[in-house]
C-alpha cells in the first residue's frame, strides 16, 4: 500500500510522518516516533500493554490504526512526567511498589491516569474496572490499586 | 523495632524510576544498526519426519537475506542438565524430526518482520507424519510410538525418594486413604514474550540480548551449540519482563537469532508472538498423582506414597528438576515415619513441560493438601490441629534429605485460625479453604556443570564513596537488583541511593546461576554481604590504624558514619574514611569479593519458608463459577529484606496460584493448544483479586544474609488446594482435577444430588 503524509501529536509534539495507511498506531509511536515505552504483549487487544492516552481517554494502541489518530492528543508514559518532575500517579506507583517487571507498567499508568481524569475519587471497584484490561502477572493488581486511592486522596500533588 | 539502617525499611525499587517513565529497555526495545528481522516456520505436525526442506523461493522473495535450517547447526544436542547427556535432547531447530506442534524447522531474517513472515508460506517442508501420542499413560505403553530413541517406553526419567520403613508405617495406621489427581499445566505467560537480539561479528564474537532469568546459563548453553568459547558471548539481559520459571533455558529465539547471525554476520532480532510464546516454549509440567496416606485415629500421620507420572512433553528442559521437586515437597511441610515416592517423567507429542514458579510443588500441594483436608474430616478431626501435630519444626530432620534451621509454621497456623474465627460465620454460598506449604530457598545441585560459585559479587567504592555493585543475580522484576542493594549498604553502612547495581551482562558481571528456584536472596544475598564486608574491612583497616583502639572488630560503619561500636555517637564521616583509604593505595578503588555456594546443606536446599494459605470463596450453586473473596496469607520468610517487594512478590504470587486453582486451563486435542492467546486463556485480572493481606511471621534463617530466606514463589503453591478445600467445605465435593472449572463443580453437584438419591 501507499504511503501516506500523517500529523500527529504525541506528547504535546508534532510528528510529521510517512507512514502505511495500515500501521497501527503502536507501532508508529514505537517504530516511526522511537518511543518505546508503550509496550506490545499480545495480537488480540487483550493485554492492554500498549495503553496511550488519546485525548484524555485510554486506548489500546494496537485497536487503531495511526491515521484515526490524526488530530488527535496522544499521549504516552513518556508524557506523564514534564520537566523532569514525576506526575502524581508515577510517584505513587513508585511508593507503593505497583510494578515488579514493569513491562506493564507503562500501559497501566496510562488507563490509571485517564481513569482519574475521570473520576478523580474513584471506589476500590471503579479502579479496578478501570485496570480490568491492563494484564499485570506479576503483582496482583492490589499495590496499583493502592497506589490510585492515594492518588485520589491527594497525597501527591502536581509539581 | 527495626536493628537494621536499611533492611526492612520502605526502600523504593532501584528500578522504578526507569520502570515508571517508560525508559526501561527490554530486549523487545532493543535496535541495533543493520539489524535484521527473523521469524521462525514451526512444525503443523505433532510427530513427524522432516524428509527435506526447499528453501530455494524463499530465499528469493525480496527483502530475505538468509534462511537457515537445522543443517545450518552443528545439530548439537543441548539440554540445561548439562552433567546428564541423556537428557541433553534438544536441537531447538532440528534435523531429522519434529517431535510437537511449534516446534522450530527454519528461520528466516529479512528487512522487516512482515517480509520475514511472508517468506515462511515459501519454505516447502516434506514431512513424513508418524503416530503421535499425548498422555503419559499412553505413551508408556508397548505400543505407543517411539519419540526418542533408546527411551523405552517414552520413560525420560525416574526419580524414587523414600525414607523410613513405609511399610511398618502403613501398618501403625489407623486409617488409609488413597486418591488419584490430575494437575494441569500452566503458561508462564510473561509479559515481555521471549525476545532475542543476536549480533556476530567478523571476529567471532557474539553479543545476545537476551530476556532471560540467567545471563550466565544463556552464555554457556549457546557455547555449546555454537561452538564458540563462552568467553567469546556476551549476554546482555535488559530489563526482562517477567520470567517465573520460563526463561533460563535456550528458547528458539535466541538460538535461531544466533544462528542466523551467524551466518549473516549481521544483529537480528526475534520476538516471539504471544501465540508463539503459548505453543512454543514450556509450561508447567501436567502431572497425573497417585496418593496414599495412612493415619492414627488420633490423627498422627504415619505413613505416604505417591507415584506420579508427568506429562514431559517432547524435550527434558528443567523437567528433570521438578519430577524431584514435585516428590520432595509432597511430604511438606509434615513429618512422615515412612514416606515414598516414584516419579515418572514421560515424553509424549506435546510442549515441553518444564519448570514454573513453584517448581513441581503446586502440584504435590494441590493433592496432598486437599486429601488431609479429606482426611481429618473423614476421621471427624479438626483439619488445622491435625496438620499442626504432624508439622515440622526448628531443628526436625527430613530424614536423609534436609534439616530444618528455621520454622514458622506453628504460628502460620495460630494466624489462620485467628483470621477463621474474626470472619464468624459466612453465607451459605461462601467458605474458607486452607493450605499449607514449605519451599526452599534456591537448590543445591550442580546438574547444570557450572565450574564457579554458584554466587558471586563484586563491591567497588570510588573516590566519592559511591559504590558500584556487580552481581550475577537477575532482575527478572522480582526485584532482586533492590535487595541486593540492599544487603549491600547495611553491610557496608551506607544508603541504598550510594550504590549502583549493575546485573544482566556477562562481560561485566561475575558468574551466578541466575533468577530461579528461589535462590537470589539466599545465595547472592550471601555474596554481596561477603564482598561487602570485605570491603568495609578494608576501610575499618585503616581507620583502625588511625585510631588507636584495641581491637579492629570495635569499629562499625553505619549510615554512613564510620564509629567505634562501644560510643556510636562518636564518630568520623565514611565519605572522608573513603578518601584517605584511597590516597593510601596509590588511587587504587577498594575492591571486596565475595562467593557462595552451599555447603553440607543436605539433598535439596540450605533453607526452608513456611507458609499457610486461607481463601474465601463465594461458589454459584447453578453455574459453577468461583468468586474470590477475601484471603490470608501467613507467611514466614525469615527476616524480610526488601519489604515493599516482598509484599508484591506475596500478592503477585498469590494471583498466579489462584489462576492455576480455577482459571488457567491448557486444553489440547490431538497435540494442538485449543487457547494459544490471552483472550482464551484466562488470567487472574484487577476484577478478580481479593485482598491479600500478609501475616508475617518473626524467624531467622541462619543459612541466609541476615536471617532471609525464600519468598515470592513459595506461596504459588498453596492456593489451587485452599480452593478446592473451600468447595469442599461448602459442598461436600472433592476436586480432584485443577484448574478446577465451572463444570467440574456443576458436574461433581450433580453427582452428588443422584447419589444421594440413590442412597435414599
Amino acid at each position: 500500500m501507499e504511503k501516506q503524509p500523517l500529523k500527529l501529536t504525541v506528547n504535546g509534539r508534532e510528528y510529521e510522518l510517512y507512514i502505511n495507511p495500515k500501521a497501527l498506531l503502536v507501532e508508529v509511536i514505537r517504530d516511526h516516533i522511537g518511543l518505546t515505552g508503550t509496550k506490545r504483549g499480545c495480537e488480540t487487544v487483550s493485554c492492554g500493554a500498549c495503553t496511550v492516552m488519546i485525548d484524555d481517554m485510554a486506548v489500546k494502541s494496537c485497536s487503531i490504526l495511526a491515521v484515526q489518530a490524526e488530530g488527535r492528543h496522544v499521549r504516552t508514559a513518556e508524557g506523564l512526567e514534564v520537566n523532569g518532575k514525576l506526575a502524581p500517579i508515577q510517584k505513587a506507583f513508585l511508593d507503593h511498589g505497583s510494578y515488579q517487571c514493569g513491562f506493564c507498567t507503562p500501559g497501566m499508568l496510562m488507563s490509571c491516569e485517564a481513569l482519574l481524569k475521570e473520576k478523580p475519587t474513584p471506589t476500590e471497584e471503579e479502579i479496578k474496572e478501570g485496570i480490568e484490561g491492563n494484564i499485570c502477572r506479576c503483582t496482583g493488581y492490589n499495590s496499583i490499586v493502592r497506589a490510585v486511592e492515594a492518588v485520589a486522596k491527594g497525597n501527591y500533588k502536581e509539581e | 523495632m527495626n536493628k537494621y539502617s536499611v533492611i526492612n525499611t520502605h526502600v523504593h525499587n532501584v528500578d522504578g524510576i526507569a520502570k515508571v517513565t517508560g525508559r526501561a529497555v527490554y530486549t523487545f526495545d532493543v535496535k541495533l544498526p543493520g539489524m535484521l528481522y527473523g521469524k521462525i516456520l514451526r512444525s503443523p505436525h505433532p510427530h513427524a519426519k522432516i524428509v527435506s526442506i526447499d528453501c530455494g523461493k524463499a530465499m528469493e522473495f525480496p527483502g530475505v537475506v538468509g534462511v537457515v535450517t537445522g543443517k545450518d547447526t552443528l545439530g548439537v544436542k543441548q539440554g540445561i542438565w548439562r552433567r546428564y547427556q541423556d537428557l541433553c535432547d534438544e536441537q531447538i531447530l532440528p534435523i531429522d524430526k519434529v517431535r510437537y506442534i511449534g516446534e522450530p524447522v527454519a528461520a528466516v531474517a529479512a528487512l522487516t518482520e512482515e517480509i520475514a513472515e511472508q517468506a515462511l508460506d515459501l519454505i516447502d517442508v516434506h514431512y513424513e507424519v508418524l503416530p503421535s501420542v499425548y498422555e503419559p499413560l499412553d505413551a508408556i505403553k508397548k505400543e505407543a510410538p517411539e519419540i526418542h530413541e533408546g527411551f523405552e517406553r517414552n520413560m525420560n526419567v525416574t526419580r524414587h525418594i523414600e525414607w523410613g520403613d513405609v511399610e511398618a508405617a502403613f501398618e501403625e495406621a489407623d486409617y488409609i486413604r488413597e486418591d488419584w489427581f490430575k494437575c494441569g499445566g500452566q503458561a508462564h505467560m510473561c509479559m515481555e514474550t521471549r525476545a532475542a537480539v543476536s549480533s556476530y561479528t567478523p571476529e567471532g564474537k557474539l553479543t545476545v540480548y537476551h530476556s532471560t532469568q540467567s545471563p550466565y546459563y544463556t552464555q554457556g548453553l549457546l557455547a555449546g551449540v555454537l561452538g564458540l568459547k563462552e568467553g567469546h558471548i556476551r549476554v546482555i539481559s535488559p530489563y526482562v519482563g517477567g520470567g517465573f520459571g520460563g526463561k533460563f533455558e535456550l528458547d528458539g529465539a535466541v538460538f535461531c537469532s544466533a544462528v542466523l547471525s551467524m551466518k549473516l554476520c549481521r544483529p537480528v532480532k526475534i520476538v516471539f508472538t504471544r501465540e508463539e510464546d503459548f505453543i512454543a516454549t514450556k509450561r508447567r509440567t501436567p502431572m497425573s498423582y497417585y496418593v496414599r496416606t495412612g493415619v492414627k485415629k488420633d490423627g498422627t500421620f504415619c505413613a505416604r506414597e505417591a507415584k506420579v507420572f508427568t506429562n514431559g512433553g517432547a524435550y527434558t528442559g528443567m523437567g528433570a528438576t521438578a519430577l524431584y521437586l514435585t516428590g520432595f515437597f509432597h511430604s511438606f511441610p509434615y513429618r512422615w515415619k515412612g514416606y515414598r515416592y516414584d516419579g515418572y517423567r514421560v515424553y509424549t507429542n506435546t510442549l515441553p513441560s518444564s519448570s514454573m514458579r513453584g517448581f513441581g510443588a503446586p502440584q504435590a500441594m494441590f493433592c496432598s493438601e486437599q486429601q488431609i483436608e479429606w482426611i481429618a474430616a473423614d476421621l471427624g478431626l479438626d483439619p488445622i490441629e491435625m496438620r499442626r501435630k504432624n508439622a515440622h519444626y526448628e531443628g526436625y530432620e527430613v530424614p536423609g534429605q534436609a534439616t530444618i534451621a528455621s520454622c514458622g509454621i506453628d504460628q502460620c497456623f495460630d494466624e489462620i485460625q485467628k483470621w477463621i474465627k474474626e470472619k464468624g460465620p459466612l453465607p451459605s454460598n461462601r467458605s474458607i479453604g486452607i493450605s499449607a506449604c514449605g519451599f526452599m530457598s534456591g537448590g543445591i545441585f550442580n546438574w547444570f556443570d557450572s565450574p564457579y560459585a554458584f554466587s558471586s559479587a563484586v563491591v567497588t567504592i570510588n573516590y566519592d564513596g559511591t559504590v558500584e555493585l556487580h552481581v550475577g543475580a537477575q532482575d527478572i522484576g522480582q526485584g532482586s537488583n533492590t535487595t541486593m542493594a540492599i544487603i549491600c549498604a547495611e553491610a557496608l553502612g551506607v544508603k541504598v541511593e550510594d550504590i549502583k547495581v549493575h546485573s544482566g551482562d556477562t562481560d561485566h558481571c561475575p558468574a551466578d546461576l541466575g533468577a530461579w528456584g528461589s535462590r537470589q536472596t539466599l545465595m547472592a544475598g550471601n555474596a554481596v554481604k561477603m564482598a561487602a564486608e570485605d570491603a568495609k574491612k578494608q576501610l575499618l583497616e585503616f581507620a583502625y590504624a588511625q585510631s588507636g583502639s584495641n581491637i579492629i572488630y570495635d569499629l562499625d560503619i553505619k549510615e554512613r558514619r564510620v564509629h567505634s561500636i562501644a560510643r556510636p555517637e562518636r564518630g568520623s564521616d565514611y565519605f572522608d574514611l573513603v578518601k584517605k583509604v584511597l590516597r593510601g593505595k596509590e588511587g587504587q578503588r577498594i575492591v571486596g569479593r565475595g562467593y557462595y555456594t552451599p555447603h553440607r546443606k543436605g539433598m535439596i536446599s540450605p533453607a526452608y519458608s513456611y507458609m499457610l494459605q486461607g481463601v474465601e470463596v463465594e461458589i454459584d450453586r447453578e453455574t459453577g463459577k468461583i468468586r474470590l473473596i477475601d484471603s490470608l496469607t501467613a507467611h514466614d520468610c525469615g527476616q524480610p529484606i526488601n519489604h515493599l517487594g516482598l509484599i508484591g512478590q506475596l500478592e503477585g504470587a498469590f494471583s498466579m496460584a489462584a489462576g492455576y486453582g480455577y482459571l488457567e486451563y491448557m486444553p489440547y486435542e490431538d497435540g494442538k493448544l485449543m487457547n494459544p492467546n490471552l483472550v482464551d486463556y484466562k488470567v487472574i485480572r484487577a476484577t478478580e483479586m481479593p485482598k491479600v493481606p500478609v501475616a508475617e511471621i518473626d524467624t531467622y534463617e541462619p543459612a541466609g544474609p541476615y536471617g532471609a530466606k525464600e519468598a515470592g514463589e513459595g506461596l504459588t503453591n498453596p492456593t489451587a488446594a485452599a480452593i478446592g478445600n473451600a468447595i469442599f467445605h461448602a459442598f461436600g465435593v472433592q476436586m480432584k482435577e485443577c484448574p478446577i472449572r465451572p463444570e467440574m463443580i456443576v458436574n461433581a453437584l450433580k453427582e452428588k444430588k443422584a447419589k444421594e438419591k440413590k442412597g435414599n
